[in-house]
């Protein structure tokens, strides 16, 4: 998940790198007797294209060199599939994503959106109590006193280690899964607003003062806009987590979802489905962690 | 004289990791309803601490603080605060800003009609009627104090506070918000201690200068009473000889009495 944030600002060196771009362009108009005019409009579209091109091609290359390596390794060992093989493999799959022969065989479609039901239960219900908790946490001294030494000590567990719990206490896969998700994606947001909630700058909470503000509305107009964003964050973390843990959780529990799909391909001896499932898993996440980082910029008042 | 903001034998004594540290000793202070007084000092001398006192903000177990014959228990809205770096909500609009204040204090008696004219005209008074609905990180740092100045004027406090209010704003913005207080204050009749460390801004805004001894144990070390005509205007006062000897006043007590060792 941390690539994905450590990758934007490299961009936009790449994409601010690309200006001295246009001090080159005038030689290249002087090459064409033209009047003048249409060279400089011709050198800025070359300018412009060329800005874009240097944008995307550090991206193009990596992933093409990517793909080489894991073409190379296929070549060697014959059971692992090449990109080829594996792209065809995924435009079948993808052809019917929404079939359904019985419980264990449903369409890629399926399993997704049972794997996303299941975070969004699971870390719904995490939001629901851990952002609160959070608020009273960082409110209150002796609340974050008595909860520290807890969190300390749960928030490390790993969180399959909560699935025999889950399952003892419900007696089913299901909501022992989504008791997994919940576990492990409830610590970073209580731990995020807490943190949020004491870092309210003095100067504001001196005006609630001075205005005698009551706490709802110290709650609604200084302390709520003011932690949204370590919020934000700590929901980010959360459904990161969340989506990293469900796969692992839904091989062990079963049902249809993609965790267990995965699973089921391995015990089918198809890698390529393995294969697709592994990039399926990376581009959920990564839409997912997209849609939170757009929600926080829109929330950022610096 | 009349005694609108008492302080008597006022100590502040603050509690840190080496020990008790004694910031305030011993001071005793009466305002007048409707007078300007600034707090000069060098940094460091309490003159913060002296302004949050009376603001309620902090609070002391020695001596007594009166505000209109009442004691200073705690911060209320009659005593509006200019903070030195204007502590705007920034998820606020300028108007929003204001209006939180206003409804705080006038929301129990007025209708949303009433409230929306306080707020409108606190804004128009120091002129900032068109920014309304801008957010306070798309003005300037000078538009954002006189937002902070709205947003304490439209309380109607009893006490204006201002902590270094035109501290971080460059010369001839300070001058001109200067001038522009100077002339709310005259019409509203507003009582105001100020916080400042510039002694022009306080030999042309006070009736009285109260300058502080260095700290620690800080105390008032002289009280200068500003006696020059108002309305005062800038150009004219720098030719005055009076005011260039009440300038001097300060300026020898600053640096001839109160000269820190180089630090």
């Amino acid at each position: 998940m941390s690539t994905v944030i450590a990758m934007q600002p490299k961009l936009e060196i790449v994409a601010s790198a690309a200006p001295p771009a246009e001090t080159q362009a005038p030689a290249a108009a002087t090459t064409t007797p033209e009047p003048v005019a249409a060279p400089v409009a011709n050198s800025r579209l070359f300018a412009y294209s060329r800005a874009f091109l240097r944008f995307l091609i550090p991206p193009l290359l990596g992933l093409a060199l990517f793909i080489g390596i894991w073409a190379i390794v296929s070549q060697s060992s014959p059971q692992l599939p090449g990109p080829v093989k594996t792209w065809e493999s995924a435009v079948t799959l993808f052809s019917h994503p929404f079939y359904r022969n019985g419980p264990n065989d449903q369409g890629i479609g399926w399993n997704i959106l049972n794997s996303l039901g299941r975070v969004g239960i699971g870390f719904g219900m995490a939001a629901l109590i851990g952002i609160p908790m959070g608020f009273l946490v960082g409110r209150f001294k002796f609340l974050n006193d008595m909860t520290a030494p807890i969190i300390s000590l749960l928030r490390p567990v790993s969180p399959l280690a909560w699935l025999p719990i889950g399952l003892l206490v419900f007696k089913a896969a299901n909501p022992a899964a989504i008791w997994v998700i919940f576990i492990s994606s409830i610590w970073p947001m209580i731990i995020n607003t807490a943190v949020g909630v004491t870092r309210v700058p003095e100067d504001y909470m001196n005006v609630a003062k001075v205005l005698k503000l009551s706490e709802w509305k110290i709650f609604s107009k200084i302390l709520f806009p003011a932690v949204l964003p370590y919020m934000l964050t700590g929901i980010r973390l959360s459904i990161g987590v969340a989506w990293l843990v469900i796969v692992a959780a839904e091989m062990l529990t079963g049902g249809v979802g993609i965790g267990f799909w995965v699973w089921d391909e391995w015990n089918n001896l198809n890698v390529a489905h393995i294969i697709i499932a592994i990039f399926v898993v990376g581009i959920v996440g990564l839409l997912l962690e997209q849609v939170l980082i757009t929600i926080a910029k829109r929330f950022s008042y610096e | 004289m009349e005694k609108y903001v008492q302080i008597e034998n006022v100590n502040m004594v603050f509690d840190t990791q080496k020990g008790p540290f004694v910031a305030l000793q011993n001071v005793n202070l009466n305002v007048a309803q409707g007078e300007f007084i600034t707090l000069i000092g060098h940094s460091g001398c309490g003159k913060s601490t002296l302004l949050n006192l009376v603001a309620g903000l902090l609070k002391t177990d020695n001596g007594v603080l009166l505000c209109a014959g009442r004691e200073i228990a705690g911060p209320g809205p009659d005593r509006g605060v200019v903070f030195q770096n204007h502590s705007l909500l920034p998820w606020l609009t300028c108007f929003e800003n204001v209006h939180l204040a206003v409804e705080r204090v006038f929301g129990a008696k007025e209708d949303k009609a009433q409230l929306k004219q306080r707020t409108l005209d606190a804004l128009a008074l120091v002129g900032l009627t068109h920014a309304e609905h801008k957010r306070p990180q798309e003005i300037s740092g000078g538009m954002k104090q006189r937002v902070g100045i709205a947003r304490a004027l439209a309380m109607e406090p009893k006490v204006l506070l201002m902590d270094e209010p035109f501290g971080a704003l460059d010369a001839l913005t300070r001058a001109h918000l200067q001038d522009e207080l100077m002339k709310i204050a005259a019409n509203t009749h507003s009582t105001v201690i100020m916080v400042t460390h510039d002694v022009d801004e306080a030999v042309l805004l006070s009736d009285r200068i109260v300058m502080l001894t260095n700290g620690p144990s800080a105390t008032i070390g002289e009280i200068l009473t500003v006696d020059l005509p108002r309305p005062r205007e800038r150009l004219a006062l720098a030719e005055n000889p009076h005011y260039h000897h009440l300038r001097g006043q300060v300026l020898e007590f600053l640096y001839h009495r109160q000269l820190r060792p180089a630090a």
